[in-house]
């Protein structure tokens, strides 16, 4: 503030940087060259989703960087770190083997193989599913503060799940070459290749759900709670501890066809039964001889429905997150 | 001149859910709407502000500047208009600028960053600096979580002014440090101003925003009722706050005076709230009797009031303060020490202040009158019982003001001219 002779008092609140005589430094032209950009655009329901998609492309640096952290936050402070992913999966594959083989007496070969192949694949949805519910909620400290995509948070979750899901992956492999040295026949076949697409399949459909889930605890909370059940009960939905040819011959006995129909429709149901014929090769017999390619194929496309969808709920109600949180 | 932001027709409405829960929507679903309470938080805002601005957004609690903030800021969508800018936008909103609590210091500063928009190799590059400017090296390996609410704020404040923002919002936010890192952190806004980046605050130190800010705007309840200078601005918040305060003052005092009155009519002369003498009818004037409350500094000036006493009290003396905003004591004295002998009292006396001149900076200030004993008990006071001010066409800080006449002439050499 300068002050001068009070003979010719200065204009009233004038000081060094008054708006009249603002200094026209480099760094505000350089901002002259620069677009006006709207914050937060009204986007239309259908132009709307690509903008977004570019939106969240350049931000892809945070993505990987909130995976990053995705990951350190879950297992931060504890001794065996990173080992808890592969211990969860193991424990259930444990226990279920002991309750089918011992208990029930199951004489399926290798059925420790056939489980995990469905685990994984599983986990994998799981995961998504329970993350993306609590993802919005859960970063309220980052969201109110700060602007960015909102779908960041759930892409996120789907980016650290596939990193657990890749190391889960890695364990079957090994599990897989342990069965071969021990004498199963492990035989790569042509449908390993169902392996991409109904992992596709799985992330579509994950991120579609997920995307509709964060979006909706922030008005339900209960949601997250009733997702952690509805996915207890799912999994009995879906092949993976008993073979997929057991509802289907029991479906097709009592004649009732449009039960069975429904039980193939679960995009999961399908997704687990291509990892199972992909990866248990030592008991053909058990896996689902039906056409896959075109069933997920089918799935694929109503999940990428389902996914845009989602986002464009998404996306309309993410202006809201912040004061509701 | 270049705009840089823009905020158009921008209205924001809040609607708080009372019910949150499913189980409570299913069975009050009659009740949720009606429970439903909507407030305007923001009211046809139209703002365009140039680069290489400082703007202050002042206003009392709940007048809707952090909201204005986040709106600018992306953080909230408005209900109706829109905002538009250009550059890149830093901003620190109230405590911590977006970190995680579980994650380090060094990863806050990482993941910051890119939120920022930065990439990681020019985080890489920065960071050292912004290490530096935090001052917290030492604990740079240590959840957030465990941080101080300082500490937090300094490696906030430090990432948002090094990842080079065309645009800085900052929220109430630099209260928290030490001064010392106020200082540093005050110096870093001056720099950001000379180097033609645009600063948005929003904050209760209207000091600041008389130091700082090119521009305020004043909020009141979601509504602009003044965007410009900030001195006026800044006048005209304080003037809502005084009539508040002269209000609450003028109540006091009278509750104080009836409680006198009920002890004396009791009879109980030991109460504590029992005092012979009462100060009513408080008058600032031109220093000739006239009612005046607005004064330019070197006006004349005086203050009456009438005190009034029950019964004969030979020793006592009346008090005089001059506050200002800032409860700063700018002038206080009474009448013994003006050695003045008043003759005793029984019944109504008026006292009448006056002084030749006013010499305070402008500002709102505040009259404080009390009757006492030449040193003894305390009779009667009323605190800030009545507001004056003082404008200026000259800014000054401090209390005084002092005219000056500066005079800048160049240095003759000794060997020119030897005297």
């Amino acid at each position: 503030m300068t002050t001068t002779d009070f003979d010719a008092p200065a204009p009233r609140g004038a000081s060094a940087h008054s708006l009249d005589e603002a200094p026209t430094t480099p760094r505000v032209d350089a901002v002259e060259a620069l677009p006006m950009e709207r914050v937060n655009p009204p986007r239309t329901f259908f132009r709307g989703s690509l903008k977004d998609l570019a939106d969240i492309f350049r931000y892809r640096e945070l993505l990987s960087q909130l995976v990053r952290k995705e990951l350190k936050v879950k297992y931060k402070d504890s001794v065996l770190g990173f080992f808890w992913t592969l211990v969860r999966p193991m424990t259930q594959l444990v226990i279920y083997y002991v309750a089918f083989t011992i208990f029930l007496g199951n004489q399926q070969p290798a059925y420790a193989i056939f489980i995990f192949s469905g685990l994984v694949v599983w986990g994998l949805f799981t995961d998504i599913l329970g993350g993306c519910t609590g993802s919005i909620v859960g970063n309220g400290g980052l969201l109110k503060k700060t602007y960015f995509p909102r779908e960041i948070f759930p892409l996120s979750v789907v980016g650290a799940a596939l990193v657990n899901f890749g190391l889960q992956l890695l364990v079957l492999f090994a599990a897989l070459g342990l069965a071969a040295l021990t004498g199963f026949q492990v035989v790569p076949t042509w449908d390993l290749a169902l392996v991409p697409l109904a992992l596709v399949v799985c992330l579509t459909w994950g991120l579609a759900l997920g995307l509709f889930l964060a979006a909706a605890t922030v008005y339900f909370r209960d949601l997250q709670h009733l997702i952690e059940i509805i996915t207890l009960a799912l999994f009995w939905m879906v092949p993976i501890v008993y073979p997929i040819v057991l509802p289907i011959n029991n479906f097709s006995e009592n004649g009732n066809s449009v039960l069975l129909d429904l039980y193939l429709a679960n995009p999961m149901v399908n997704v687990v039964a291509a990892f199972q014929r992909a990866f248990y090769t030592m008991g053909p017999e058990y896996t689902f001889a039906g056409n896959l390619w075109g069933r997920l194929g089918v799935l694929l496309l109503v999940g990428l429905g389902l996914l845009w969808l989602a986002q464009r709920y998404f996306a309309r109600t993410q202006g809201d997150f912040a004061q509701e949180l | 001149m270049t705009t840089v932001i823009r905020v158009n027709d921008v209205s924001k409405k809040f609607s708080i859910n009372v019910n949150k829960s499913l189980k409570e929507r299913l069975v009050n679903s009659r009740q949720t709407k009606e429970k439903r309470q909507e407030f305007w938080a923001l009211r046809d805002i139209d703002l365009s502000i140039d680069a290489g601005t400082s703007i202050g957004l002042i206003g009392h609690n709940g007048s809707g500047k952090s909201t204005l903030l986040k709106v600018i800021g992306g953080i909230l969508s408005p209900s109706s208009g829109f905002v538009e800018r250009r550059g890149r936008l830093a901003a620190l909103l109230e405590l911590g600028a977006g970190f995680h609590g579980d994650l380090t210091g060094r990863e806050n500063v990482y993941l910051n960053a890119s939120i920022l928009g930065l990439s990681r190799a020019d985080t890489d590059r920065y960071f050292d600096e912004i290490v530096d400017f935090s001052g917290i090296e030492e604990f740079l390996d240590t959840q957030v979580k465990f941080y101080s609410s300082g500490m937090y704020v300094r490696l906030a404040f430090s990432v948002a002014v090094h990842v080079d923002p065309e645009i800085l919002l900052i929220d109430e936010v630099l209260a928290v440090g030490d001064e010392a890192f106020q200082r540093k952190c005050l110096d870093k806004i001056r720099e950001f101003m000379r180097e033609g980046r645009t600063i948005i605050f929003v904050t209760h130190g209207l000091d600041l925003v008389r130091d700082l800010c090119d521009r305020a705007v004043l909020l009141d309840h979601g509504v602009m009722q003044y965007d410009g200078a900030p001195t006026q601005a800044i006048r005209m918040i304080r003037d809502t706050w005084d009539e508040e305060a002269e209000a609450e003052a003028e109540a006091a005092a009278e509750a104080a005076a009836e409680e006198a009155d009920v002890a004396e009519a009791a009879g109980a002369v030991d109460a504590p709230t029992y005092t012979p003498m009462r100060i009513s009818d408080v008058v600032i004037t031109n220093g000739r009797g006239e009612p005046k409350d607005t004064f330019s500094p070197g006006d004349p000036f005086g203050v009456e009031c009438t005190v009034t006493s029950s019964k004969l009290v030979t020793d006592w003396a009346v008090g005089i303060k001059i506050e200002n905003h800032m409860d700063q004591n700018c002038y206080a004295s009474n009448t013994h020490l003006m050695d003045l002998q008043l003759d005793p009292i029984e019944g109504s006396r008026r006292v009448s202040f006056s002084y030749e001149s006013i010499p305070l900076v402008d500002g709102g200030y505040h009259v404080t009158l009390a009757t006492h004993g030449v040193n003894g008990p305390h009779y009667t006071r009323v605190a800030r019982i009545k507001n004056f001010k003082v404008i200026d066409t000259e800014w000054q800080a401090g209390l005084v003001r002092m005219p000056a006449r500066v005079s800048v002439q160049p240095i003759e050499a000794p060997d020119v001219t030897v005297r």
